[in-house]
């Protein structure tokens, strides 16, 4: 029965556009979604893993940037007598770009600050995001700057006979879905595999891990290409819906709603961060629909992060199982936690 | 060359309250084992006091400093005691994300009582600037630079020559041990947390009369915090106090030779430069795991 569960989720989800006409709600899921892919590629890291990357929105924003520069085409001056320049590209090959762009700055990423841990890593990785916007933000011949990329391409995917439009919502919302069912699936392949099972090792104990054998770094290098990878496409797929991208893409805050989702819905699970994500993607809608102040939005936002911490230290999933286990009056085994569906 | 002499004369005196936000947040670090994201807020604080206390409600100007650093300190020992005392023993991650979540509150609390409009503070220092053959500062800045010195002074003073700084110390090296020595590690943390509150609140009061005072402005003072930290080793006053100055420095050039867009992106060029070059850092004596 629990293995036909997660279909019949997926097979209800799919089902929404042909009885929902809300176009604001389903807008609303679209973009939820969005963020529930980034935030399932953030948990890799900071719940599989155990390293909190508070520079993950970099990744998010270089796949949207990588893809709509693909598909806008752009010409840049580097040297006075030196330009290097791309013509506009359709949308599925711009898409590609922002994946291979976000996995390779992932690699170089990974392999330049994970030879830090803890604190300075945290420090490391938030740099490295404030880096990326302020340069956004200057690079005005290639990203506008401030004046942000207006104009991107819609999502078309497929080229001539075999065209597939996303224009309208109900449409884009399927891509969505599929992208998301996708990436849940890598993912939890990976962290059912030896390699997931050798980030859970070093997660728990690093030092213990290593001394297995466990090459430390390769593995973290290999989480963070796929998590960097798959942040990259879910930004591709912002960009092209909302068709519009500035430098205020890489604000720490994104990164932050991103660990909110993760860390609430429970971190190191493959449901949490689609509870998270749920959660958090419709509350602040809720809470605009009751006409309270952004800040106040914000001060709420802040308050259940500690809340949160101290109430849910495990989060949503690893809650409601242990509830629910605790029923069975089976005795919940605390580590078989990371593998739970 | 004047040129250079003015942007080594004008970093040095940034660098001073630079070091000043340094030596608070590596205090707590330290002794905690906390990455404080609210010292930017605390810094922001201390500048809405300054803003407060000398254009609304109208009192003294170098009053209002002292009236400041204790507000800091006040709430720094709030936040400590409220949030952080029952998550003693806790992973640095947990206390992070709790630290984090402080931080978007009090934040966004500033930007609902204050609003997002920038204001200014009047200072009572004659508007001509001190003129040194070519070379000019305001009279505010060097009011600035002497009183950074000095609280970095005091700081040094109590950390290395007093009995509460022994105690600082000694749980520092080693948390445990001195617990069992007598030191009452609890009002230690607190104490910590109070004093680099205090600093990071002086550093807002001092700065906010030089730029402007808004909600956002820890933001800024918060990473350049971070990168100071960063450069002279997470626990390391005297790395920290180097590392103001250096950040200073490499900031003012690069600003004035490189491009002034990119001023604040100096500091975490350089953090990531140092962890290419040298990642156990510039001062750091042991390993860094965190």
């Amino acid at each position: 029965m629990s293995r036909f569960l997660p279909w019949l989720f997926v097979a209800l989800l799919t089902s929404v556009p042909l009885w929902l006409n809300d176009f604001y709600v389903l807008h609303v899921m679209i973009t939820t979604g969005i963020f529930i892919i980034a935030a399932m590629s953030l948990n890799l890291l900071l719940g599989f893993t155990g390293q909190l990357s508070l520079g993950h929105v970099a990744f998010f924003g270089i796949g949207a940037y990588t893809s709509a520069l693909v598909s806008l085409g752009f010409e840049v001056h580097l040297l006075p007598d030196f330009t290097v320049g791309l013509a506009p590209k359709p949308v599925w090959f711009a898409m590609l770009c922002a994946i291979v762009v976000a996995g390779l700055t992932g690699y170089a990423i990974g392999k330049l600050s994970f030879r830090v841990r803890g604190a300075y890593f945290v420090i490391v990785s938030i740099s490295f995001a404030e880096v990326v916007r302020l340069v956004a933000l200057n690079w005005v011949e290639l990203t506008q700057g401030p004046m942000a990329l207006n104009n991107i391409p819609a999502l078309v995917l497929g080229a001539d006979a075999f065209e597939l439009s996303f224009l309208r919502k109900p449409a884009v919302y399927l891509l969505v879905l599929a992208t998301a069912v996708a990436c849940y699936v890598i993912i939890a392949r990976l962290v059912n595999s030896r390699a997931g099972r050798a980030m859970i090792a070093l997660r728990e104990n690093e030092s213990l891990a290593m001394s297995v054998g466990i090459d430390v770094t390769h593995y973290l290098v290999v989480a963070t290409v796929v998590s960097a990878g798959i942040a990259g496409m879910a930004g591709a797929l912002y960009t092209h819906y909302i068709r519009i991208v500035d430098p205020d893409i890489f604000l720490f805050i994104y990164t932050v709603t991103m660990v909110i989702m993760v860390i609430t819905g429970g971190k190191g699970t493959l449901a949490g961060p689609i509870v998270g994500g749920a959660l958090f993607g419709f509350v602040p809608e809720a809470l605009r629909a009751m006409a309270i102040e952004p800040e106040v939005q914000w001060i709420i936002y802040g308050v259940l992060m500690v809340a949160v911490v101290y109430f849910l230290p495990r989060g949503i999933v690893p809650a409601i199982e242990h509830y629910m286990s605790g029923r069975k009056r089976s005795p919940a085994p605390a580590a078989s936690e990371a593998s739970q569906k | 060359m004047d040129q250079l002499v003015q942007h080594l004369l004008n970093a040095t005196i940034l660098g001073g309250t630079y070091a000043l936000l340094g030596i608070g947040l590596t205090l707590i670090f330290g002794i905690m084992r906390l990455v404080n994201f609210t010292h930017g807020e605390l810094y922001a604080f201390g500048a809405y006091c300054m803003y407060a206390l000398v254009m609304l409600l109208g009192v003294n100007f170098f009053l209002a400093l002292v009236l400041a650093m204790v507000l800091g300190a006040a709430l720094g020992g709030a936040i400590e005691l409220l949030l952080l005392s029952r998550l003693r023993g806790a992973d640095i991650d947990t206390t992070m994300l709790v630290m984090i979540g402080a931080w978007i509150a009090m934040q966004n609390t500033e930007q609902f009582v204050w609003s997002g409009v920038a204001h200014s503070i009047a200072n009572p220092f004659p508007a001509e600037p001190f003129v040194l053959g070519p070379l000019s500062v305001s009279w505010n800045r060097v009011y600035v630079f002497a009183i950074a010195l000095l609280l970095i002074g005091a700081t040094y003073y109590l950390v290395n020559r007093t009995r509460l700084g022994k105690a600082m110390r000694a749980t520092f090296q080693d948390r445990d041990t001195a617990a069992l020595m007598g030191i009452r590690i609890d009002r230690i943390h607190t104490a910590t947390f109070a004093l680099g509150s205090s600093l990071a609140a002086a550093a807002g009061a001092l700065l906010g009369p030089v730029f402007v005072v808004a909600p956002t402005m820890g933001d800024l003072a918060a990473s350049k915090a971070f990168a100071i930290v960063i450069l002279g080793g997470l626990g390391n006053i005297t790395g920290a106090t180097l590392g103001g100055f250096i950040l200073a420095f490499v900031e003012e050039i690069g600003a004035g030779y490189i491009s002034s867009g990119y001023r604040d992106a100096m500091g975490f060029l350089l953090i990531i430069l140092i962890l290419l070059v040298r990642p156990t850092g510039l001062f750091a004596q042991k390993e860094r795991i965190g």
